[in-house]
């Protein structure tokens, strides 16, 4: 295992040795330490790894990932795992707003709360929460899975195209074309296996499931004599 | 952008630190805001019945001598000062606003950075790390602290555009954000008597906190107000004689992050700024939520509330 500290380099030092990985791998595991909420930590990784962040990050850690492992063993900033592509990013701690921000695809676990507007634009990727989410979650939600443990903030999926949404808890208010949907037994598979990806432990039938009810201009044939 | 923080003690015991746990804080901010900074430190008291006031003057060689002079002899009250780079801290023994009167008219070139018995205000152009040590904030003593790092937006790179504004005793604020009716909202305030010194956005904000809290509402309802009366983006870190706040907007696209232990409560703009905090390890950590108001106060013998 290769061990690195980040006050005896910079984050640019780390994430080129990271880089260097995706040309020939000659080390899987890595550890970093004492991140103290730098930015941009562990970005655009393109490689098998896993790499595991021992304390607090700053916004934008494990962006753009492909392929890598990314644990943070604490609290992580925001647009967390934003426009990941691959592999699987899991936050210890709390993360900040706009986790999972724009992401294609892999699967981003959160074991804390996570703020608002987590999941924005997603497209593809899965996200599950062990605690709650804040405001205008899901919002522009395009494809992927977001599951809630806890509860939603306002405007939970908000102008949301195909995302599934499976909240346990409250939801505070939904979204613009957001509704609540039957669960059937396709959903009850779907969320089983999210969960089991994310190592959680909960009742599938206590969710609830949210979902587009197609309504706004972008679903409206009609409208496509506009072009 | 901007950057904000907020260091506010509940452990008296750190009072003697207060400056020196705060510079790191302030510098962190610097990507944040490099082309101004300034903080408020409350303590050092005046008592009731006199007032402290921070001064500037754009020359470091300004007679303040003369000027405590002239106080002293023509309103005949008595005028403890010290200065500091282009600031003076002076404490009078009145307190009806005669003192500011004079200054205002007999030292025009001299501004009135704050005014109140606990709060004093230090601001400049520059990078923060050099103004924390042009005013030897590491150094200095007090019960709570709030401070600034600016990139700006709404108006020039002045000190007079810097923060923290205060516009009333013992207040001021702190703004990361950039709010769209200031300009409204600023005739209207100074039709209700406010004044203001520049074209600055947040210095309406400032204003407004005023306006409502000689109103009568407390800190907690004139934040309420602001939040249905202000348009625009902002996380505002307040201070008072006795505490601190802080409030985001509705939509909260502006960042903070807030710390506790049995010792402090800190906020920031970004945790980098809590990591040379001691204990932030085992410290309570949280976003603060939107349109929620977040209040610190202790009471003159209880400690906090």
């Amino acid at each position: 295992m290769k061990t690195i500290n980040l006050t005896e380099c910079t984050v640019r030092d780390l994430n080129q040795a990271l880089h260097d990985q995706t040309v020939e791998c000659t080390e899987r595991e890595w550890e970093v330490l004492e991140p103290k909420g730098q930015h941009n930590i562990a970005c655009g990784l393109d490689q098998n790894i896993s790499v595991d962040i021992k304390g607090p990050t700053g916004y934008f850690c494990a962006g753009m990932n492909k392929k890598a492992h990314i644990t943070i063993h604490g609290n992580a900033g925001q647009g967390v795992a934003e426009n990941m592509m691959s592999g699987s990013v899991r936050v210890k701690g709390n993360a900040s707003q706009a986790a999972g921000a724009t992401a294609h695809g892999g699967l981003l676990v959160i074991e804390g709360d996570a703020g608002a507007r987590c999941g924005i634009s997603m497209k593809g990727v899965d996200i599950v929460v062990k605690g709650s989410v804040g405001h205008m979650s899901c919002f522009m939600g395009q494809a992927g899975s977001l599951v809630v443990c806890g509860d939603a903030g306002d405007a939970l999926g908000d102008s949301l195209y195909e995302t599934h949404i499976y909240v346990k808890g409250e939801v505070k208010s939904l979204g613009a074309d957001c509704i609540a949907k039957e669960m059937r037994d396709e959903h009850i598979e779907e969320l089983s296996e999210l969960l089991n990806r994310a190592g959680v432990d909960e009742d599938v039938t206590a969710f609830k499931r949210y979902g587009t009810a197609r309504q706004l201009y972008n679903f409206k044939v009609d409208n496509t004599s506009a072009y | 952008m901007c950057g904000i923080v907020g260091l506010y003690l509940k452990n008296k015991a750190l009072e003697s630190q207060l400056g020196e746990l705060f510079e790191p804080m302030l510098i962190a901010m610097t990507d944040r805001g490099p082309d101004s900074a300034g903080f408020a430190i409350y303590g050092d008291e005046v008592p009731e019945g006199s007032i402290k006031l921070t001064l500037r003057h754009a020359n470091e060689d300004y007679d303040w001598a003369g000027l405590a002079g002239k106080l002293k002899t023509e309103l005949n009250v008595g005028v403890e000062w010290f200065n500091n780079s282009k600031v003076a801290i002076f404490k009078i023994n009145t307190s009806d606003g005669i003192a500011e009167a004079f200054i205002t008219e007999n030292a025009p070139d001299v501004l009135i950075l704050s005014a109140g018995q606990s709060i004093e205000i230090l601001k400049e152009v520059g990078l923060p790390e050099n103004i924390a040590k042009t005013f030897n904030l590491k150094g200095m003593k007090g019960s709570h602290i709030i401070g600034h790092t600016r990139m700006a937006t709404e108006s020039a790179v002045t000190m007079e555009g810097s923060h923290p504004f205060s516009t009333g005793m013992d207040l001021c604020l702190v703004h990361n954000g950039s709010l769209s009716n200031h300009n409204r909202l600023r005739q209207e305030l100074q039709r209700e008597g406010i004044v203001f010194e520049t074209e600055n956005d947040s210095e309406v904000a400032a204003g407004y906190l005023t306006w409502r809290l000689q109103q009568g509402d407390t800190l907690n309802e004139a934040l309420t107000n602001s939040l249905k009366d202000l348009d625009g983006f902002f996380t505002f870190t307040v201070g008072t004689r006795d505490g601190f706040a802080v409030m985001r907007d509705p939509i909260a696209c502006k960042p903070a992050v807030m710390a506790e232990t049995d010792d402090y409560v800190a906020m920031a703009s970004e945790y980098q700024a809590l990591t040379t905090l001691p204990g932030i390890e085992n410290a309570k950590i949280w976003e603060p939520e939107a349109a929620t108001i977040y209040v610190w106060e202790r009471s003159s013998d209880e400690g906090v509330k």
